[in-house]
């Protein structure tokens, strides 16, 4: 039963759920093992869903049709810009930056006045977005109570509860202490849950509606085709391209400028590289959430039909249509989720900035508190924060209670978007362009608001009746160029796009204009380097040096106590000083090392501005010239030059080493073979002589030796002493080859009548073992430039060998030559047993025989084909073999004809 | 009893040479041409001992000293590795295989017949 109690009951329970997400996340944060995976960083981005996308994207289709749709491509669209978001990060972690104020002021030597004027118009942007999302859970309770009927009027403002309780919860996880990074992973978690929540709440309703309700995506749309009034949703307007591109445009610059977007994506980041999964993750979210609004509202124009039903609240009065009171409450948590993320994460952005670029440089400048005297501001500080939470959740809550249904509150997503792209200049122009002063900054950030206030937020109030809407109609004072909406004659845009295009316009005229004709000081001109040429700055010598000036450690210990609190300041002092190789804090020198320290931990507790104030003042500081800082800067350029350089040498001498290396390795491997080359010829020579060695022995032991032995081993004798003198002909031969100083003579040659003259001089061979010899050769052949001989030796080669592998009797080698592809060719064709594959390439190797190995050893060398294959190269021919197993085998020379004169 | 000798080489001419310098000696004589040849005429003719080459086809000297050694009822055999290769790696992976002794190529015909007989305590 949805009643009151019940439905509140829900709602602290869920937000007690929220709480112990937190809390576990600041747990295993404490502990060093924190829970921010990517996936945890990609869903906590879709905290830019606010409730504004969970109600509001149903009611924006029923008017708009598909342009809802606009404004979740931009935020896709810039996230494919990762190298800008990651060099965002890169700066923030360098700089210790803590929100977007601090960012831009950063940029602009720390400006106070910058920070503060970027705060002002976060909060006034932002407040009535805040008020929004208060609205959109007062609404979604409304609905749920008239559901029940039961009603809330006089008991209890159910709103401000929610809104107190959003203050406690904000407090209690954003201000827990003072941290120099100012992240607050339990939150993350927290946020990541809710999307989670949202996700499932809203896919759920729309599987109601589309499945349930309907027969699916194709019934609805069939329906709505029918229906004159809805089929005009479903085409896109080509008429609105304009507004388009503008949508696109502002949301893709506020998923980074909305102060709870930075807080997310760059300072709560963990790991840069989980942006890489947050690039396909966020936007895949994206996806999900939108699959089903325009079923949801087409479906809900259809239920309702001429009934007066909020489209807005589609989500919550389709399911209670039908009675589905468990899933209406799935998608009340949905929208709670939307809102409490939202609210929260903008409530600790803002009321960071609130507290360290609006309040602290006050505080430290008037004397009124004593506070510039008091030993221990960290408490002040965590008050300062709290108090802001409660400021602006109050002022949200009052503007959603004086705005109520005025136009003012329905149009405001928008409306903060474009008063949010007002930093989109001084931001990228300060990351990527290092002539942009402060004082353009100031100049572009004025006059982009100025015109903001006038043609976006003024005449949503004039809408809403707060305000005299004659500036609107007929133009300030009456003059017709200053129309709010139809600026110096500009018209047919909407409001949007107007607002747009004139406030950018004027902010990027003036940001460059000014810029262009002023000169940043020193403090500036050194955070511009270090802003835009971020990845060069790893190093920090050089900002070392850009700081002169004396302080005693007292003081600045003294300083850090004071702002962080005893107990912390310690902490870090300690880490710092041991980084330092320095054992105990308390001798620490007061160098340009420990002020920059002290000033970094400072911003992350009270801002880059306030910390340079402060640390200026206790530290006595040197003046720097601009021109001063400037020389620095080009000092500190050259030296990176030179690194450069030394860089490059080292990597040549790498290089150069490696190739000794390698060369040393291939000498090796050459002695290798060398060595291997020399045990395989004593094993060849070696072999003969074990037998002639052995059989003179015995003959020479043996006086009494039958005859018959005697002649036998005197004629192995004799016949392994020619094998032993060919092997040593053959192995001088081969040497001579391989080192390149054999003797060659070169004349033309027929080989034709080579080849004859070598298959004469072997006839005799084939005879005795009755093998078949014949020849082909045409009638004239081309001469060759080559040595005789040479090609005589290799022709008696291939010939010898194969009359030794052919059986004896059927035996047949055939020879062929001719002429093919600019080359004479000599073929030896034999019908011996063959060679298997690995044999065609092993028989080229020096000492390895091809052979039936089952038949005994093969009679030679083993030096010869090598020898040969040499001898053909070296005329630039080739020696191969073809052949199959079996079925005999072809070897194959060529020798290439000379190439013809020109 | 005559003691029993397994010439395994596949060089035919140093075959002749130590198988007329063997039977000289009175030994009782067998001839295997390969390294699978020896491992057969091993079962077969049951020698006492063996005088083995190394670079042989279809089974090295090593690989059929070492099928021998792993087969317990050899255990009585002597194994002379007789090889054309004399590098001290080699001498060394004969020698941790399970031969005997290494005698290396050329040899001088006396002391081969000295060391097997003094192998065979004869």
């Amino acid at each position: 039963m949805l009643s009151p109690a019940f439905i509140l009951l829900l709602s602290a329970l869920y937000m007690g759920a929220l709480f112990a997400v937190a809390r576990f996340g600041d747990a295993r944060a404490d502990a060093g093992r924190s829970i921010i995976s990517a996936n945890v960083y990609a869903l906590s981005l879709a905290v830019y869903c606010t409730s504004w996308t969970f109600y509001g994207s149903v009611g924006r289709a029923t008017s708009g049709g598909l342009s809802f749709l606009t404004i979740y491509l931009g935020p896709t669209l810039m996230l494919l810009f990762v190298g800008v978001i990651v060099k965002m990060i890169r700066i923030s972690k360098a700089q210790r930056i803590t929100s977007i104020a601090d960012f831009i002021a950063s940029r602009y030597g720390k400006s106070q006045l910058l920070a503060g004027l970027v705060t002002i118009i976060a909060v006034i942007g932002v407040v009535p977005y805040i008020a929004l999302q208060l609205k959109a859970v007062a609404a979604s309770l409304d609905v749920l109570f008239e559901g029940s009927g039961a009603s809330l009027d006089g008991v209890l403002d159910s709103t401000f509860i929610i809104a107190a309780f959003l203050a406690l919860f904000t407090i209690l996880f954003g201000t827990r202490h003072l941290d120099a990074t100012e992240r607050h992973e339990g939150m993350v978690a927290a946020i990541a849950f809710e999307s989670v929540v949202k996700l499932i709440a809203f896919i759920a309703v729309g599987l109601f509606v589309t499945y349930s309700m309907f027969n699916g995506f194709a019934d609805i749309f069939e329906r709505a085709k029918a229906a004159p009034a809805l089929a005009r949703l479903l085409q896109l307007d080509a008429t609105r391209a304009g507004t388009w591109s503008a949508l696109i445009l502002l949301s893709g610059l506020a998923i980074l400028l909305l102060p709870r977007q930075f807080q997310i994506i760059v300072v709560e980041n963990v790991d840069e590289t989980h942006l890489r999964r947050a690039v396909w993750l966020f936007p895949l979210y994206l996806v999900l959430i939108n699959i089903f609004v325009l079923p949801l509202a087409l479906g809900g124009m259809l239920h309702f039909g001429s009934q007066a039903a909020n489209p807005d609240t589609f989500v919550l009065t389709l399911p209670l249509a039908r009675g589905a009171e468990g899933l209406a409450l799935l998608v009340f948590l949905g929208g709670l989720s939307a809102a409490t993320g939202m609210v929260i994460v903008e409530t600790i952005a803002l009321s960071t900035m609130v507290c360290n670029d609006l309040v602290m440089p006050w505080l430290l400048r008037s004397r009124w508190l004593g506070v510039a005297e008091r030993r221990d501001l960290s408490g002040l500080l965590l008050g300062i924060r709290r108090a802001a939470i409660v400021l602006i959740l109050l002022l949200g809550y009052i503007y959603f209670r004086a705005a109520g249904e005025a136009y003012a509150l329905v149009g405001i997503g928008l409306i903060s978007f474009a008063a949010v792209a007002q930093f989109a200049p001084a931001m990228f122009g300060g990351m990527y362009w290092k002539q942009g002063t402060r004082a353009g900054a100031i100049a572009g950030l004025l006059g982009g608001f100025s015109v903001w206030l006038y043609t976006l937020l003024l005449p949503s109030f004039a809408r809403s009746g707060w305000v005299d809407s004659s500036f609107v109609v007929d133009g300030l004072f009456g003059i017709e160029a200053l129309r709010a909406q139809a600026l110096f004659g500009l018209r047919g845009l909407d409001e949007i796009s107007h607002a747009l295009w004139w406030s950018l316009l004027v902010n990027i005229g003036l940001y460059v204009g000014v810029s262009l004709n002023s000169r940043p000081d020193a403090v500036e001109a050194g955070q511009a380097e270090r802003f835009v040429d971020i990845y060069r700055h790893g190093a920090v010598d050089a900002d070392q040096r850009l700081w002169r000036g004396s302080a005693t450690p007292d003081e600045l210990v003294g300083m850090l106590e004071r702002f962080l609190g005893p107990q912390r300041a310690h902490q870090q002092l300690a880490a710092f000083a041991s980084a330092h190789g320095v054992p105990d804090w308390r001798k620490l020198p007061a160098d340009a090392a420990f002020v920059r320290f002290a000033e970094g931990q400072l911003s992350g507790a009270i801002g880059s501005a306030s910390a340079r104030v402060m640390v200026a003042s206790v530290a006595r500081e040197e003046n720097i010239g601009l021109e001063e800082v400037l020389d620095i800067l080009d000092e500190a350029t050259q030296v990176r030059a030179y690194s450069r350089e030394l860089e490059i040498k080292s990597r040549e001498l790498e290089a150069a080493t490696t190739e000794l290396r390698e060369a040393n390795d291939r000498l090796r491997e050459l002695d290798r073979m060398k060595d291997d080359f020399v045990s395989t010829v004593t094993h060849e020579l070696r072999t003969p002589l074990t037998s002639i060695r052995a059989l003179s022995e015995m003959l020479f032991d043996d006086p009494e030796m039958a005859l018959d032995d005697r002649s036998r081993f005197l004629g192995i004798i004799v016949n392994e002493a020619e094998r032993l003198t060919r092997l040593i002909n053959q192995i001088l031969d081969m040497a001579k080859l391989e080192s390149g100083r054999a003797e060659w003579t070169s004349s033309e040659v027929d080989l034709g009548e080579v080849v004859r003259e070598a298959m004469d001089s072997v006839g005799q061979l084939f005879r005795e073992k009755g093998v078949a010899l014949a020849g082909d050769f045409p009638a004239a052949l081309p001469l060759v430039l080559a040595d005789r001989d040479r090609l005589m030796q290799v022709t008696i080669n291939l010939l010898s060998n194969a009359v030794k592998f052919v059986p004896g009797g059927s035996g047949q080698v055939d020879v062929r030559v001719g002429v093919r592809d600019g080359c004479v060719r000599v073929e030896v064709a034999d019908n011996g047993p063959g060679l298997t594959a690995e044999e065609c390439s092993l028989v080229f190797e020096k000492f390895r025989q091809g052979g039936n190995t089952l038949t005994g050893k093969p009679q030679g060398t083993g030096l010869g084909l090598p020898i040969s294959k040499q001898i053909v190269e070296y005329f630039g021919g080739n020696l191969w073999v073809e052949s199959t197993p079996g079925k005999g085998a072809k070897f194959i020379f060529t020798v290439p004809l000379p190439a013809p004169e020109a | 009893m005559t003691k029993r000798i397994l010439i395994v080489d596949d060089e035919p001419n140093i075959v002749i040479s130590l198988e007329f310098l063997m039977k000289k000696e009175g030994f009782e004589v067998a001839i295997a041409n390969d390294g699978e040849d020896a491992l057969a005429k091993v079962a077969s003719f049951n020698p006492d001992l063996m005088l083995l080459d190394v670079m042989m086809p279809r089974k090295s000297g090593y690989e059929v000293c070492e099928a021998l050694r792993s087969d317990p009822s050899r255990g009585g055999l002597l194994i002379v590795m007789l090889t054309a290769k004399g590098r001290d790696t080699e001498v060394a992976k004969g020698l941790a295989l399970g031969a005997d002794a290494y005698v290396t190529k050329p040899f001088s015909t006396k002391d081969l017949v000295a060391k097997v007989k003094e192998m065979l305590a004869l």
